[in-house]
């Protein structure tokens, strides 16, 4: 225990451990944070949902924060309902039983471009006689502009953009720019101010109720952005995390000590069990790796836990045995091991007890150093179009963004936010390693 | 006066009549030598035919230069190396015939005391942990029976209070220290023999006599058999009786100490003697008659005396043909050479 305190506080003297740390606690505490906020079915349900559950983003819009870097403001996306109160209410009700439910949404619109669409979407409940909805949009300068009447069905969409009528009545102006242009600029300029929408609906029955929401979709999106099927990216970027690093870790774990495991019984026992270590050591090292795991991919599974296990297959047996045996072979003729002989300790308690403690000092950095190799692998993997078909990762991310033309399209958040965070991983888990290294083995401290 | 080998002249003058504990007789070890992995390539013959008797309580030095096969010839006695043929007897019981049990029983009977402290224990164990793990191997379950007798054995080899080093690494003990902890490892089991390879050639010279002293304090207090292996014969008369010297693979003399301090036959001997340094300042002018060459190849070891090559005495056409038979020139005293045969 007291050497566990001693070297952490050694580690800390390294300001790019201390760094590292930092880096890891953090994806740590994301991982936890999304696997608490966003369980695991909830992430696949959105993750593979379609457009009943992105209907209130905008597509391939990069995040909101771009507005801090750009001098035009582009709008940002939002949503606002009467079930959760964001609108104001008043509800007339006659003796007959109809009601006339008005609901006012009141915004501020400071932007510099046109938003991309407006959208209303009415869930209403009624027995044989339909709502009957009047929509009227209220400009910060006083005009006002009846858009549209009609009768409600049970679900019921309305998208600007769409209704040709009020692209006539506006005459042939996209009716979004229309809604937001100041009349009085040459050129369409979006008129900054609040703005209210009224929707006044009339019921016609007792237990009648109309719910309503107003959908902006800007240019820009929450923190992450969105890609081509509206799905907010920060779900795939948090949940890509936890993924990642288990992925890495167990990677990494499951062939260092597999490997150090299977070297040091080669070692001990020696003869035909060694050399058979050894030759399938070497097999194993000329065989490719990335093919074998597209292969398995191609026509098998692609699930992330198939691909974890074979990972670590074909990576137990790979170049870590030589180095693990080197030490071995000095380690096992050491006089204490003798010493244990003599005394009469078994093959196993000399192999777990004596032989593998004295390689920890070494094991220690190299699996830190080794799980940013396998979180890359994974993401290779992905971008290859081997990712898991549920789950949502960075490197899947990755891998739609370049489906769709991304960079192309100008829409480069969608490659860097995954890519930028598989490195900040990778340097994280990097530093570390080589921190630990140089505190494990303090030949190496001077260099 | 010259007699051929009577095989029990020895033990009958240490002890009289109970069995010797310890009993060797021609023992071989050779190693196979493989050229690739399945033709045989030859042997190396490590220990090739070494007869001797231990009694109770009774320490013999084995001297011998660097691949004479001294520490072959432990290693089989701690059951370390297969013998090839020829059998090591422990109180009465063959040692390859012990099952698993008797092969307990016979591993807690014999202490060994290694050569390098601090190579002798493991460097990520604290000093607990290494005295323990004996214990535990050798079948004591109960924690505070361990600690019990952990505590003991420090005690005998001065390493008090033992709180003070029971939560030590083996590095922040000095060279001395460290050479107490293996011996106290050596007597946990409380045994009978304790086979030690060297236990002073490592440490500073002011440690090695106190070392010396608490093995030959330890000796009589438990009345222990003791085979002290070493290269340096100025430490042996600390407290071994008998003296063997060998020379590749065979035990070429056996003597008391005094007997062969002073009156050496074996030209061997002799020249181990003379090797043998003493603080004396003469020594820097005078040129030592020391044996050219190098120890043989212990794959073809010579025809005859197998130290005929090296020996300025050797006797053409018999010392190179015919191996020399065990002669008693004084009591207590076997050499193997035709010289004094003659």
């Amino acid at each position: 225990m007291n050497t566990i305190k001693k070297n952490f506080a050694e580690l800390l003297r390294y300001p790019s451990a201390a760094f590292g740390m930092v880096i890891v606690v953090i994806l740590l505490g994301i991982s936890v944070y999304t696997m608490f906020a966003i369980p695991y079915d909830e992430a696949v349900r959105l993750w593979r949902g379609g457009e009943s559950v992105w209907y209130q983003n905008p597509r391939q819009a990069p995040p909101a924060w771009f507005n801090v870097f750009s001098a035009k403001k582009l709008p940002v996306s939002f949503a606002m309902s009467s079930a959760s109160n964001q609108s104001a209410r008043t509800v007339t009700t006659d003796a007959q039983g109809s009601s006339e439910i008005v609901d006012t949404y009141t915004f501020d619109f400071q932007y510099d471009e046109f938003p991309q669409e407006l959208a209303l979407y009415f869930t209403a409940k009624f027995g044989a006689k339909q709502p009957f909805t009047a929509i009227t949009w209220l400009t910060p300068d006083g005009r006002t502009i009846n858009v549209t009447t009609m009768s409600l069905r049970a679900d019921q969409a309305y998208r600007f953009a769409q209704d040709e009528k009020f692209k006539r009545l506006m005459k042939g102006k996209e009716p979004v720019e229309a809604l937001f242009s100041d009349p009085n600029a040459a050129e369409p300029t979006p008129l900054k101010g609040t703005y209210q929408l009224v929707i006044t609906t009339s019921t016609f029955e007792k237990d009648s109720t109309v719910d309503t929401e107003l959908v902006l979709h800007g240019q820009l999106y929450g923190w992450a952005g969105t890609d081509h099927l509206r799905r907010d990216l920060g779900i795939a970027l948090l949940w890509g995390t936890p993924i990642a690093l288990a992925f890495g870790l167990l990677a990494a774990l499951g062939t260092t000590l597999t490997s150090m495991i299977i070297s040091a019984f080669g070692v001990w026992f020696g003869g035909w069990v060694d050399e058979a270590i050894q030759r399938v050591t070497e097999l194993n090292l000329v065989l490719p790796f990335l093919p074998i795991l597209i292969m398995i991919g191609t026509f098998y599974s692609r699930s992330i836990w198939l691909m974890l296990g074979a990972t670590i297959l074909l990576n137990i047996f790979g170049g870590a045995i030589k180095t693990y045996r080197a030490v071995f072979m000095q380690v096992k003729e050491s006089p204490y091991i003798e010493a244990a002989r003599s005394y009469g300790a078994s093959d196993a308690r000399i192999i777990f007890q004596y032989l593998t403690p004295r390689i920890i000092p070494m094991l220690v950095p190299q699996l830190v150093t080794l799980i940013p190799t396998y979180v890359f692998i994974e993401a290779s993997l992905a971008v290859l179009g081997l990712g898991d078909p549920i789950l949502p990762t960075w490197g899947k991310v990755i891998n739609d963004a370049q489906a769709n033309g991304a960079p192309y399209q100008g829409l480069y958040y969608w490659v860097l936010e995954p890519a930028v965070l598989l490195m900040i991983t990778g340097l994280a888990f990097a530093l570390l390693g080589f921190a630990l290294d140089r505190v494990f083995n303090p030949r190496l401290r001077g260099v | 006066m010259i007699e051929t080998r009577s095989n029990n002249i020895l033990t009958q003058a240490v002890v009289a009549d109970p069995p010797p504990l310890l009993s060797i007789k021609d023992l071989r070890v050779w190693f196979e030598l493989r050229r690739w992995a399945f033709s045989r390539a030859g042997y190396v013959r490590a220990v090739d035919g070494v007869t001797f008797d231990l009694g109770y309580g009774e320490a013999i030095g084995v001297v011998g230069e660097s691949g004479c096969g001294k520490s072959s010839l432990m290693k089989t006695i701690l059951g370390l190396n297969i013998p090839t043929s020829g059998s090591v007897t422990f109180e009465g019981q063959e040692v390859a015939r012990l099952d698993r049990k008797g092969l307990r029983w016979y591993r807690s009977n014999i202490g060994y005391v290694q050569q390098d402290p601090f190579g002798a224990l493991a460097p990520f164990m604290n000093v607990q942990r290494i005295l323990e793990e004996k214990l535990i191997v050798g079948g004591i379950q109960s924690p505070a029976e361990r600690l019990e007798r952990i505590r003991k054995v420090m005690g005998e080899v001065k390493l008090h209070p033992a709180d003070d080093y029971l939560e030590k690494f083996p590095h922040m003990l000095s060279g001395g220290q460290q050479q107490r902890v293996v011996i106290a490892r050596a007597m946990l089991l409380e045994p009978k023999l304790i086979v030690a390879d060297e236990p002073v050639s490592m440490l500073d010279a002011s440690v090695r006599v106190e070392i010396l002293k608490l093995l030959r304090g330890l000796q009589e207090s438990h009345n222990l058999s003791v085979i002290y292996i070493t290269h340096d014969l100025s430490t042996v008369r600390y407290f071994s009786r008998r003296i063997f010297v060998m020379y590749a693979g065979q035990i070429v003399e056996k003597a008391l100490v005094d007997d062969l301090l002073n009156n050496a036959c074996h030209p061997y001997t002799q020249a181990l003697l003379t090797g043998t340094s003493e603080p004396d300042a003469a020594n820097a002018r005078t040129f030592k008659e020391i044996p050219p060459g190098e120890p043989p190849s212990l794959v073809n070891p010579p025809a005859g005396c197998r130290f005929h090559p090296r020996c300025a005495r050797a006797i053409a056409g018999l010392c190179d043909k015919e191996q020399p038979p065990e002669t008693s020139p004084a009591e207590d005293h076997l050499v193997s050479c035709w010289l004094v045969q003659k």
